[in-house]
């Protein structure tokens, strides 16, 4: 691997030095709360990593422009799609006939017949990710609260210490065994 | 009706007994009313099925497949049935037995005693007629886990600690060590059918089992088979003598034991093939571990005072013969360990009812303390001696045939330390058990109050038939002799 | 009507749990909301009978959604596989909902029982989910629907550590889901298509590029994570101990389970067994980390006092049965891994629900706390003991089954460690059964198991319904071993 290359997938350094990063807090975090920003910051560089894949050295916006897909109509290789295309594409050719006009010259300029486009599918599958990091991170959060209501803290450590020092007296059971709190502990030892 | 049939319902009444008991448990007297019916009821359907295999028929009836290549079925052959026919007579006399026995002694829960017994017979008797080694194996944990209840019966510290060696030593052989070799035969010939001659014959003849993994392979089934209390996994049997005496009558001296060493009997002759096991001479280790077992069993049994613990060793001892037998793989040793399991059943059967009856009547559970108990309960100590006597094999007790054929074998095979074992085993005998009788009939060191102290009727009655049944067996065994021949001499003519 | 349904069931399947949720919470009465969730529940139990019976031929049924068809759009798929998973998971969701209500007025605080029903439907359609659609990444979508739903389930239990067991569950739960998507964002990298069938045609089984490596590594460790498969499996004990006892219930019934099937799905039917098992060595990983986690599991089952985290770390080894079998890639290996998520979910929910009874009655799941429950709560106590048998792998009842699968299949392959060591591991689930057992019949009885009595019928019922399905399946296998061979033999049949 030359030098060039090494710098050219430079996003990819990018997204493993996040994963890395977000990984190493949720490892080495003990706050409860700066767990669910590692949790983030993980997640957050998947979603480079499918954006990144997704997008094409050169390619534009993943928007078929309608005289590309008039003239590939008789020839589209979808399944079933066919019927759905061709209505998308006449409502097209109407609403955009200054933009088509604009893109053909433009077309014609470059000097190419047909386009090189960016893979729309990964930022799509990355928008439903994304609402799946929210979900995760709203329920975590919501967790925090509660911990820190029952054991007036969120230090993981200092939890499980309180934990420990209530120990076989909690049945798993009944909150009312267990109330031991971080001033006892402190005070405890 | 057909044999066929017969099957069904004879492994059926059992169960239906133990739900008939289930649903009268709040009326005691129809509870065990029905369960002495019912038991007479299998007795007939027994003679029945006795009277078509011991003719040469083999009645047979598939349940169906549990999985594919593994069926639950049955099939009747001469020993099942012979094993099959002691179980049941003595299931009726063990009913009546138990009904004065949990009375006299205000046990608890008897409805659920009088269920569970019921289930271990229905165990008792699919083991009998399995037609392979699969159902054989499902009817003999189903056995481990109903006797559980009924060994832990009284729920105190002392069952917990028997119960727990109970179990634990016999799920740990039976799911270690016979699953295993069950698994390991399956794969080696594809079939655990019982077929006589043995289903391993072609794969030791191809050299694909050698000698060595022949005679590992039957290691695990001679120690997994751990009901038949070969040493070293004979703990659970005096460990289970915590249970009330009527469990331990019936079925640590002759369901639970005897499952055991019918299936050793039957693995040996069935799976293995008596001819196998004397040509590659595979099994004569195990005669050796069978015949040390039978001498040190023994040898513990006279340091015993507590009487239901001798008799615990004492069985220990003798169901090493009948393991014995199965080992040497003689035609006269099969027949003598074939005959034992039903000599042994009612002379054991008979001393562990005295055992209960003296429980009951005089409060005594160790022979020191037994001086002069004689004259109070004549019948049950004349009966003691009559047991004792088939127990130790001299006539006019059964036990005689039954070790003069084991002796027999032994010589067959030219195994004298093993035909010194046997004798020495008889002494032994005689030592630990004729002194308990006539230390009873001396005079007692004080003088008692009471001139007549028998246990319950209920009690007595089935001991004397017992007792008396272990004269007639010495009488019977031409008989036992003739039907057990099919198996020990498969080319002499008769289908299996 | 119910014609012009039928070719929709797949996606009804998903859309009838998921749209009960929000009626659940728009209802916001705990009464009426179980209702719907029940309704709910046997609707969804019944349309996957139905796909079932569809699916049961050769032919699979091939679901497009919104009439998309695939690449473009999202396919669902039922075959033998997916629709045995989703057909017992169904199952087990509406006999949970079943015996739910009591003990959810118990243990969860009234203001949130009918979000509970909510999301317990959730999770319900996560799991249901992930077995039904064909697709890569709605895979990972319905298994944060499921994981999502279930770090909230948990989260209700009473006490305080509760919120603390489901934050460590989502952090690590999380962290699988995240690696899971790498992996599918990698495979889709380099075959440019999520529906699985299609990366399974363009996937390359040889030596390929290291990417289709990295993706399998992630995958394999995102959905060890959620399989809870040693030494992945740390978050599972605080999660299954603290969540309210019917949450345990259901989750470890189905979601380990659902996971593995992902698990296998992949391996099979995306990856192929030949480049996982032959070109990488990840069988023989597996079934090293599979005995270990067996053996590391059910020895700190042993040790615990907590019967809930006792039955927790028992999972974790079930889990090792499940990919043993599977890692033998063989058909009788993965019928006997298939085979074992059933039996074991039976198994499993059954003993859960008997915790519950006990935690409703005595207020606690501490074994110290049961001593002597047995006796004043005998219908109870004597579930537990079924249910026990069960997970030890007794004969007649379900776990039977899986061993004995488990087995001949390590025989076929010669794989005699690993048979030696399946034996050994269920001696290990006997003491830590047992010694439930003994603590509920022989210990002196605890001051709270003095006062209780049996737990109420309406939990009763459900609980042994799912212990008689765990016996039923013990002695009648075509629609458990049956279906499940059939599943492992359209999985092996896929793989190129």
């Amino acid at each position: 691997m030359s030098g060039a290359d090494i710098v050219g997938l430079y996003n990819y350094w990018i997204v493993i030095f996040l994963m890395m990063t977000g990984f190493y807090i949720l490892l080495a975090r003990k706050n409860l709360i700066k767990s669910v920003i590692g949790l983030n910051v993980f997640q957050t560089s998947v979603f480079l990593l499918y954006i990144t894949m997704g997008k094409v050295r050169g390619g534009t916006a993943p928007i078929i422009p309608p005289n590309i897909a008039a003239a590939s109509e008789h020839h589209q290789v979808g399944h079933n799609g066919q019927t759905h295309a061709s209505a998308i594409e006449e409502f097209a050719t109407e609403a955009f006939e200054p933009l088509v006009r604009a893109s053909q010259q433009l077309d014609h300029a470059a000097g190419v017949g047909d386009i090189v486009y960016s893979n729309p599918l990964p930022s799509v599958l990355m928008l439903t990710a994304i609402v799946v990091g929210i979900a995760t991170t709203a329920l975590a959060l919501a967790l925090v609260v509660r911990i820190r209501e029952d054991y007036g803290t969120i230090d993981e450590s200092r939890i499980l210490e309180i934990d420990r020092v209530d120990g076989p007296a909690d049945s798993g059971l009944n909150a009312s065994d267990s109330e031991t709190s971080i001033e006892a502990v402190e005070t405890a030892t | 009706m057909s044999p066929d049939q017969l099957i069904s319902i004879a492994l059926g009444l059992p169960l239906i007994t133990a739900g008939l008991v289930a649903c009268l448990g709040r009326w005691p007297n129809a509870r065990d009313l029905a369960s002495g019916v019912v038991g007479v009821l299998l007795l007939i359907v027994a003679s029945f099925l006795a009277s078509s295999v011991f003719g040469g028929r083999r009645p047979e009836w598939s349940l169906g497949e549990i999985l594919p290549g593994f069926e639950i079925a049955f099939r009747i052959e001469p020993l099942g049935m012979l094993f099959a026919l002691v179980a049941s007579s003595l299931w009726i006399l063990t009913t009546a037995y138990a009904v004065g026995y949990m009375r006299g002694h205000h046990e608890s829960h008897q409805t659920r005693f009088f269920a569970c017994f019921a289930v271990a017979i229905f165990a008792a008797l699919a083991a009998a007629f399995s037609a392979n080694l699969f159902t054989l194996f499902v009817a003999y944990e189903v056995m481990t886990i109903t006797t559980y209840p009924l060994v832990t019966h009284h729920g105190n510290q002392e069952s917990r600690r028997g119960g727990r060696v109970y179990l634990g030593i016999l799920l740990s052989t039976s799911i270690g060590l016979f699953m295993l070799g069950i698994v390991w035969t399956w794969s080696l010939v594809g079939t655990l059918d019982f077929r006589l001659g043995g289903i391993l014959r072609p794969v030791v003849e191809s050299g694909d089992l050698s000698t060595t993994a022949l005679t590992i392979l039957l290691g695990t089934f001679a120690f997994g088979i751990g009901k038949a209390a070969l040493m070293p996994f004979h703990r659970w049997l005096p460990a289970a003598m915590v249970a009330p005496t009527p469990v331990s009558a019936l079925l640590h001296a002759v369901a639970v034991v005897k499952v055991g060493v019918f299936a050793i009997l039957k693995v040996c002759v069935f799976i293995f093939g008596a001819d196998v096991l004397r040509e590659t001479g595979a099994s004569l280790p195990y005669a050796y571990v069978a015949g040390f077992t039978l001498l040190v069993a023994s040898l513990v049994a006279m340091t015993k005072d507590n009487l239901k613990a001798r008799l615990a060793y004492s069985t220990i001892g003798q169901l090493a013969y009948i393991t014995l037998g199965a080992m040497l793989a003689t035609p006269s040793a099969i027949i003598g360990g074939g005959m034992h399991i039903a000599m042994h059943a009612v002379g054991k059967i008979t001393l562990f009812f005295c055992a209960g009856a003296i429980y009951v009547a005089a409060h005594q559970k160790n022979i020191s303390d037994m001086r002069g108990l004689g004259r109070q309960m004549p019948i049950t100590f004349g009966a003691f001696l009559l047991a004792s006597v088939s127990i130790i094999g001299v006539p006019p007790g059964g036990g005689a045939w039954s070790k003069w054929f084991l002796a027999m074998g032994t010589v067959e095979t030219d195994t004298l330390i093993l035909t010194a074992a046997l004798m020495i085993s008889s002494l032994l005998n005689i030592a630990y058990l004729v002194p308990i009788p006539m230390r009873a009939f001396q005079k007692a060191d004080a003088p008692s109050t009471v001139d007549w102290n028998e246990a319950p009727t209920l009690c007595v009655v089935p001991l004397t038939i017992t007792a008396i049944g272990t004269v007639v067996l010495f009488f019977a065994a031409p008989w036992i002799y003739e039907a057990l021949r099919p198996i020990a001499f498969p080319d002499a003519g008769v289908a299996p | 009507m119910i014609e012009s349904l039928q070719p929709h069931l797949p996606v009804l399947l998903i859309a009838i749990p998921m749209m009960t949720a929000p009626l659940c919470v728009l209802v916001g009465r705990a009464s009426l909301s179980y209702w719907l969730a029940m309704l709910a529940c046997v609707v969804t139990f019944g349309i996957s009978i139905q796909l079932m019976i569809h699916a049961g031929g050769s032919s699979s049924i091939r679901y497009e959604l919104g009439g998309w068809s695939p690449p473009y759009g999202i396919e669902y798929v039922v075959d033998g596989f997916s629709g045995f998973v989703m057909m017992f998971v169904a199952g087990l969701a509406t006999m949970v909902m079943a015996y739910a209500p009591a003990s959810v007025a118990a243990e969860i605080s009234p203001s949130k029982q009918y979000l509970f029903y909510a999301t317990y439907l959730l999770c319900l359609t996560g799991l249901l989910g992930m077995c039904v659609t064909g697709d890569l990444f709605n895979v990972f979508v319905f298994l944060e629907v499921s994981s999502l739903s279930s770090y909230a389930l948990i989260s209700l239990g009473k006490t305080r550590r509760a919120p603390l067991a489901a934050f460590q569950y989502l952090i690590v739960g999380s962290i699988g889901a995240t690696f899971m998507l790498i992996g599918i964002g990698l495979l889709y990298q380099m075959t440019g298509t999520l529906n699985m069938a299609d990366i399974a045609a363009r996937v390359p089984h040889e030596e390929g590029p290291r990417t289709v490596l990295v993706a399998f590594a992630f995958l394999t460790v995102g959905l060890g994570i959620k399989m809870a498969v040693f030494p992945l499996h740390t978050w599972l004990p605080n999660a299954y101990t603290y969540a309210p006892s019917v949450v345990t219930c259901f989750i470890a019934a189905t979601a380990t389970k659902v996971s593995v099937y992902a698990f296998t799905r992949m391996i099979f039917g995306i990856i192929s067994s030949s480049f996982a098992f032959d070109v990488l060595p990840l069988d023989s990983e597996l079934m090293a980390l599979s005995i270990v986690g067996i053996f590391v599991a059910s020895i700190a089952a042993i040790y615990q006092d907590n019967v809930k985290r006792l039955l927790a770390y028992s999972s974790v080894a079930q889990i090792g049965y499940m990919l043993l079998g599977i890692s033998m890639a063989t058909p009788g290996g993965l019928t006997a891994g298939i085979v074992h998520m059933f039996n074991h979910a039976l198994i499993k929910g059954s003993l859960f629900m008997v915790v519950g009874c006990f935690a409703l009655r005595l207020g606690s799941v501490r074994l110290s706390d049961w001593a002597g429950a047995g006796r004043t709560m005998p219908w109870t106590g004597f579930a537990w003991a079924v249910g026990g048998l069960g997970l030890i792998g007794v004969p007649t009842t379900a776990g039977f089954i899986s061993k004995w699968l488990l087995l001949t299949s390590a025989f076929e392959r010669d794989l005699w460690p690993v048979a030696l060591m399946v034996l050994a591991s269920s001696l290990l689930a006997v003491v830590y059964v047992w010694r439930v057992v003994e603590t509920l019949y022989f210990a002196p009885p605890s001051e709270s198991a003095k006062k209780a009595r049996d737990a109420p019928v309406r939990m009763l019922i459900p609980t042994y319904l799912l212990l008689s399905t765990v016996m039923l399946f013990g002695v009648w296998t075509p629609y458990s071993a049956g279906l499940a061979r059939h599943a492992a033999q359209a999985l092996l049949g896929a793989a190129p």
